[in-house]
């Protein structure tokens, strides 16, 4: 296949950034996205040129890091999958791909393809665990059982990557997804009881903190996540959000 | 000058640990407050080991190259995390756990270690489910075990095919906990570049700000090595694409010992090359042969017709069909262990039975468990057992449970659907049980410098079982070296903050800095990827799953003058001071250029076969590997000399008290 690539570049995070044009020939079907990118970026540095900076690095869909917005969609055309997991098959030859990063105010663009995204381990670290020391002094695991209905309920939610493309595609660039997510996996099981109030205020104080906005239910970022978080993990959000603040 | 003393406790084996811990020196909270330790690498080891050391009181500062802890490779491990929990009944405990690994670690590993690693399974499950690891349970609320290769019970815990990134999760949240209340100072997209030792001692590291280019100095009174494997020195494998053995290289360059090099494990179930872009592989986790059975067909022109594309596998019956794992092993059939399904899809492809383009790939067929699990789910709902799409529907849905995201990986990735074809797999480079030497308490060669989780070498000896790679990362991180640190920093309560500012620290930042401008100035005319393709393909061909004296000599040869190429002819674009992935990337590979030497040449003088290290020379008649005790039952510790072709031996002689050594087999 052959492609015309319109991509992003942007030096730091000082500068403006550009579209820039790019051909690509002899592009196999079986490829990778990033070994698309790969391809490309070994011929500009060929041509001394800069090559495109993004980031990636499990290339198997679950570090979470590969972060393309594709033809206005966050980890391209494909469902259920992250950047690294596209295949080229999912394209025709002659086709014009618009490569972006992930873009919301609280994500400022590094370089190129590579954003920021600490705010989501800081909104980790304002609550999004269980405050039990490691020091092995714990119970037996089994001595409470956990209906299963409830631990696969929170096992789905706790598969959230981290990547931010719930973010990306939402026009408030909410991270509610994000964060319900965690607060999800934790309201679902018993070990949550004695912190559930202080984590989902805290969380939520600091996404707001973050510059992250709020949700208003378009439901984009449950069709976006490459894992199929779903948008009921936001209305438990809401439901746990609520009921913290009434007790006080 | 180093000296290597393993530093294990006397005793029966199963009071080795405990009385140990009864000895070790203690560090008050008071002056913990005063003590600062590094820890490079946020996998399950950097990230459990992170987490405890601050609970206890240290002053933490934890670098990744990732731009969040929770990225490090461990989030990739699909399968499970064994335990010596016994909750199915089936005869585990502590002693089975232990004898299993030393046995499929084909008896070169260190005893003590491993009763240890096994002693502490147990804990490290309760610990993650006090976290809120949502492990699978089954209708009764209970915990879910499966079977891995190489054992005789069910001892797996896991959390469908993510076990690893909800065990890394788990850690990541105990970190997150410690960073918020400052205790942990977290260094996101910071590269390690060297270790700094002061009077013998390691006191810090100069590390490299990803995203300015900044080079800085990190004191501390102790740094932990947690920074993975180095399964990357051979290009394609199934580590990320960041992971590297820098840090383990550079300590290594400091005076760290490196043990068993050539100690890597070829994983039978990853998914096939399928071209030369490739850029990494995939894995299909080992749980997948629990329910996944392994075949070729039994006939040269089918797996022809298969290749070119006239036959389907679907269409070859039952009986044309050679379940070679099963003819070979009845006793484990398709759960033998790694090392030996490896060799054994390599001996059938080699053969002429591989079944796609390229002739290297096995199935692995689902049918008969889809059939099996839909006729038992039939029986419970009161359906026709005999209607086959009833069954088909019914199987799928149970698979699905199981494996969905695996199943779902590989149709993205090969486009073909596994509920109906088989998957096609073949081995690849996976994890490597050799690394940096360590005594008993994980602490290097050099003292104050640790190494712990994959990148040290102790538990595994010269093949790892399925599932033990999280459980040790975590063992080490959460409940082995918290404890043992504080047997050398008890004596360093008196030494106060370390000084960043002198000369042994400013001596290795201008190191550090030549060196990258050595790169940027080089203006060669070679990518650093051209390089570490040709590194790779070399050490496939010959240091991979077979080898021999005569391609370990050409490798040795070969790599050595790719090396100087190297530093001849590679160009890396940009500057030093800014976001430049090219020169992350040279850096790393230069180092895996010096390693692959130092492996290549660990397996020419390891003139036996054993684990993953086969040599070719040294089989039985059926083709298993066969181990020389007399001679070869040692760890080789290699010590830096300035270069790879000088490094010296050291052997630790390993001692088998509890276990009798004999001939592994899985028949």
């Amino acid at each position: 296949m052959n492609l015309k690539l319109k991509i992003w570049r942007q030096k730091n995070s000082n500068s403006s950034g550009e579209m820039v044009d790019y051909n690509i020939s002899n592009v196999s079907p079986d490829m990778s996205f990033l070994e698309m990118m790969d391809v490309l970026n070994n011929e500009l540095i060929s041509k001394d040129q800069d090559p495109i900076s993004f980031d990636h690095d499990c290339r198997e869909g679950i570090c979470g890091m590969c972060s393309m917005y594709i033809n206005g969609r966050p980890h391209g055309p494909d469902d259920l999958v992250t950047t690294c997991q596209l295949h080229m098959r999912k394209f025709k030859d002659g086709d014009t791909i618009v490569i972006e990063p992930f873009r919301a105010d609280a994500f400022p663009v590094i370089k190129d393809l590579v954003v920021d995204r600490t705010a989501f381990d800081r909104i980790q670290q304002a609550g999004g665990f269980v405050s039990v020391n490691t020091s092995g002094n714990t119970q037996d695991a089994n001595t409470i059982p956990i209906q299963k209905g409830n631990a696969d309920k929170a096992f789905d939610a706790a598969t959230c990557i981290g990547c931010g493309a719930c973010v990306a595609t939402c026009k408030n660039a909410s991270a509610m997804l994000f964060v319900s997510a965690k607060v999800s996996q934790f309201s679902l099981l018993p070990q949550d009881k004695v912190e559930a109030k202080d984590r989902v205020l805290n969380m939520v104080k600091q996404m707001d903190e973050e510059g992250f906005g709020n949700c208003t239910n378009t439901g984009a970022c449950e069709v976006e996540c490459p894992k199929g978080i779903s948008l009921e993990n936001i209305a438990r959000m809401n439901r746990e959000y609520l009921k913290a603040s009434i007790k006080d | 000058m180093s000296k290597m003393i393993s530093n294990l406790p006397k005793g029966l084996i199963s009071e080795k640990w405990t009385s140990h811990k009864g000895k070790i020196n203690l560090v008050s909270p008071s002056n913990k407050r005063l003590i600062d330790v590094i820890v490079v690498g946020t996998g399950l080891a950097g990230a459990s080991a992170s987490a405890t050391l601050a609970e206890l009181g240290y002053n933490v500062k934890t670098f990744c190259f990732q731009d969040s802890p929770r990225r490090a490779h461990s989030i990739a491990a699909q399968g499970g995390i064994n335990a010596a929990k016994n909750y199915q009944g089936d005869g585990d405990s502590t002693y089975r756990l232990f004898y299993d690994t030393i046995k499929g670690g084909d008896y070169r590993s260190r005893e003590a270690n491993v009763y240890r690693l096994a002693e502490v399974s147990a804990n490290i499950i309760d610990q993650c489910v006090a976290q809120g690891v949502p492990f699978a349970r089954d209708y009764g609320g209970l915990l879910d075990n499966r079977s891995f290769g190489g054992v005789l019970v069910s001892r797996t815990f896991y959390a469908k095919g993510q076990t690893g990134q909800q065990l890394l999760l788990g850690a990541y949240s105990a970190m997150n906990r410690q960073i918020g209340k400052g205790r942990i100072q977290m260094y996101n997209r910071h590269e390690m570049m060297d270790l700094v030792l002061v009077d013998g001692k390691a006191r810090g590291i100069i590390a490299r700000n990803l995203i300015t280019g900044e080079i800085q100095r990190h004191s501390a009174h102790a740094v932990v090595i947690a920074s993975g494997g180095y399964g990357n020195v051979f290009f394609l494998s199934t580590n990320a694409m960041g992971s590297n053995v820098s840090a383990s290289w550079r300590i290594h360059k400091k005076g760290a010992f490196f043990a068993n090099p050539c100690f890597t494990q070829i994983h039978p179930t990853c998914i096939p090359v399928s071209g030369e872009h490739q850029s990494k592989l995939t894995l299909m986790s080992e749980s997948l042969r629990n329910d996944g059975r392994i075949w070729v067909p039994k006939n040269k022109q089918d797996a022809k017709d298969v290749r070119e594309g006239k036959l389907k596998p679907t269409e070859i019956p039952e009986k044309e069909r050679d379940y070679y794992l099963e003819r070979r092993y009845p006793a484990f059939g398709n759960l033998v262990p790694r090392d030996v399904a490896s060799r054994a899809a390599k001996e059938r492809c080699d053969a002429g039975y591989g079944v796609n383009k390229t002739g290297e790939a096995v199935y692995l067929d689902f049918s008969a468990a889809i059939e099996r699990y839909g006729k038992e789910e039939a029986h419970v709902k009161g359906l026709d057992e005999n209607d086959t799409s009833v069954v088909k529907k019914l199987g799928d849905k149970i698979i699905r449970n199981k494996y969905g995201n695996l199943f779902q990986m590989y149709e993205k990735i090969v486009d073909e659907d596994p509920y109906n074809t088989p998957m096609m797999i073949y081995p690849a480079v996976h994890y490597t049980m050799g690394g940096v030497w360590v005594d008993y308490n994980l602490m290097t060669t050099i003292p104050g410098c640790y190494a712990i989780g994959e990148a040290n070498f102790s538990d595994h000896g010269a093949n790892r079982l399925g599932a033990s790679a999280l459980m040790q990362g975590l063992a080490d991180g959460y409940f082995v070296l918290p404890y043992t640190i504080g047997d050398y920093l008890s004596k360093e309560i008196r030494t106060g903050r370390i000084s960043n500012d002198s000369s042994e620290f400013m001596d290795a930042e201008k190191k550090v800095m030549d060196s990258l401008s050595n790169f940027i100035s080089n203006k060669g005319k070679n990518s650093v990827d051209f390089y570490h393709k040709k590194l790779g393909k070399i050490m496939w061909d010959k240091c991979g799953m077979s080898r021999n004296r005569s391609g370990l000599k050409q490798a040795i040869t070969e790599i050595k003058s790719l090396r100087e190429d190297f530093h001849k002819n590679v160009t890396v674009p940009g500057k030093i001071d800014e976001f430049n992935e090219e020169l992350v990337k040279a850096s790393r590979v230069a180092d895996f250029l010096e390693l692959g030497e130092l492996f290549a040449k660990d397996a020419l003088e390891r003139t036996e076969s054993c684990g993953g290290h086969f040599r070719e020379e040294f089989q039985t008649p059926e083709g298993e590997a066969l181990r020389d005790d007399k001679n070869f039952k040692f760890v080789s510790a290699w010590e830096h000399k300035g270069e790879p072709s000088k490094a010296v031996l050291h052997k630790e002689k390993l001692d088998y008290e509890e276990i009798e050594v004999k001939t592994r087999s899985y028949k």
